[in-house]
């Protein structure tokens, strides 16, 4: 159940986002995406989960549900968390016949319970706050078994705190559901506790790929810039990027 | 030549074209958009697909939201035309045909169309707005990665809804509007009687007449919830995606539904 990328390459208008990237992830293994805004490592997740196509290139994914958990959750704001939750067992002909009402009741009270929010299903999104958002959101993509999970910026937005609780629950969904994650994220906490191996992107092309303490240690200019935040570098960010 | 080729290009008129093509190339793009969309519809309408739950969901909200506003607006048009045409027919002798008149104003024309406004501006905009809110906030995007087809859930349960619903709309409307119309052809002209007005309704109106009005207003329904559903879904940025996709929802079902209109007219009348 890995992931495996080769010479994937994506343009917009004219502008190379991504240019013949590979990369190899193996089950239950996490890959963080690192880079500056704009340096197509969210283009890197829509493609892996068929939201976007590739231009050029090969993408092997083993049989399996691809989930994904959204910079700003994307929950059915029209949907309580119970219907948000179950969407997919409810609306997809696999599943459709499978539960009955009080089977998508437990399935959908252990799934909040995974994510430590229990006896909330009849609430609505705008009812929670951000990070409940997230976990609600997390709850969602895991109701239905994935074998992938892709997390864009997981903790964008949210406290110091409530990024360790997502980050926590990162990690244990991958102990527990043995799938292969992966996190695109500009979050040095986030990059440090949940992942296994590392690449960076910038200009469409991967400029470092190690572990997180690579990132740290290593003399490579682009880390160097991406550690320690400043405008020097080789990594030239235009204002439009922004 | 450089120079030249520089030089035309600053001029208004080059400009002008330009924007020209941007719109040609647009309005292009979206009919290709509601074609494909609608093709998307029926497949899953053929195949059965249909998400009962959410089309009672759509079909209550485009018909109950819509009727008080539809009622005003037809009957209002009634009283109108009553007001202005009622005297003048009366002195010219044809007091027994105001009714006949006026109903086939409203069955044939003016109950549907102004209903179909009505419904354009209170259930196209807002279901354009709710879809266009949806693909700004990646909510569509989350609902194709679940595997779950945005034109199955989302299309295809508004679309049934406004085909089956708008005909109950514009038969309730029309009604309004004949009931609005005797009762001001009464207050406007001597001599008219309810009786009279009643008589004269039956006299003109025929099933076939009610049968086209019902089949027109099942496409009007239909196609104002694709273009409102479709603009929506196709919307880019943000807040400001939002409401260019709501106005090109307003503006491409006001020009659909007139263009439907002619081409009915065209079909049985002409």
């Amino acid at each position: 159940m890995s992931i495996n990328v080769e010479n994937l390459t994506k343009e917009f208008d004219g502008k190379k986002v991504l240019d013949n990237i590979s990369f190899k992830v193996d089950q239950g293994e996490i890959l963080s995406i690192v880079g500056f805004s704009g340096s197509g490592k969210s283009t890197v997740l829509k493609i892996l989960c068929g939201l976007l196509n590739a231009d050029s290139g090969k993408i092997n994914i083993d049989e399996g549900d691809v989930a994904m958990v959204f910079q700003y959750s994307a929950l059915f704001d029209s949907l309580n968390v119970f219907d948000n939750i179950s969407f997919a067992l409810q609306e997809r002909k696999e599943f459709k016949h499978l539960y009955t009402k009080s089977q998508l009741k437990e399935l959908v009270a252990k799934s909040l319970n995974t994510v430590g929010l229990p006896g909330i299903e009849d609430k609505f999104p705008h009812e929670l706050s951000g990070g409940m958002q997230k976990r609600v959101s997390l709850a969602r993509a895991i109701i239905t078994k994935p074998k992938y999970i892709l997390y864009d910026e997981p903790t964008a937005g949210l406290d110091p705190i409530a990024s360790t609780v997502i980050e926590d629950y990162i990690l244990r969904l991958r102990d527990e559901t043995k799938a292969t994650s992966i996190v695109v994220t500009h979050q040095m906490s986030t990059i440090k506790r949940c992942s296994d191996k590392l690449i960076m992107l910038y200009g469409g092309h991967i400029v470092f790929r190690g572990t997180p303490d690579d990132l740290l240690r290593q003399d490579n200019p682009y880390t160097k810039q991406f550690v320690s935040a400043t405008i020097e570098g080789p990594m030239k960010i235009a204002a439009s990027d922004f | 030549m450089a120079n030249i080729q520089m030089y035309l290009k600053q001029t208004i008129t080059y400009q002008l074209f330009l924007m020209f093509l941007s719109h040609v190339k647009e309005f292009f793009e979206t009919f290709g958009n509601i074609a494909y969309q609608l093709i998307q519809v029926l497949k899953y309408l053929f195949t059965f697909q249909i998400n009962f739950r959410q089309v009672i969901e759509q079909a209550s909200r485009f018909a109950v939201d819509s009727l008080p506003i539809t009622l005003s607006i037809v009957s209002m048009t009634a009283i109108i035309l009553a007001m202005q045409v009622a005297p003048e027919m009366v002195k010219q002798g044809g007091k027994d045909y105001i009714g006949l008149l006026i109903a086939l104003t409203m069955v044939r024309e003016v109950g549907v169309i102004m209903s179909g406004f009505a419904i354009i501006s209170m259930i196209g905009s807002s279901q354009a707005s709710e879809l266009a809110t949806m693909r700004v906030t990646d909510q569509i995007d989350a609902m194709k990665v679940l595997r779950v087809s945005p034109f199955k859930y989302l299309f295809l349960p508004r679309v049934l809804a406004g085909a089956i619903m708008m005909p109950f709309v514009v038969i309730i409307s029309s009604a309004f509007g004949i009931i609005a119309g005797g009762l001001t052809s009464m207050a406007a002209a001597k001599d008219v009687t309810w009786l009279c007005y009643v008589m004269s309704v039956w006299q003109g109106l025929y099933i076939r007449d009610i049968n086209i009005m019902l089949l027109k207003s099942a496409c009007f329904g239909g196609c104002i919830s694709l273009i409102s559903s479709s603009c929506g879904y196709d919307a880019k940025g943000g807040a400001k995606g939002v409401g260019l996709a709501t106005t090109k929802a307003v503006v491409w079902s006001f020009v659909a539904i007139v263009i439907i209109d002619g081409i009915f007219a065209a079909a049985f009348y002409f």
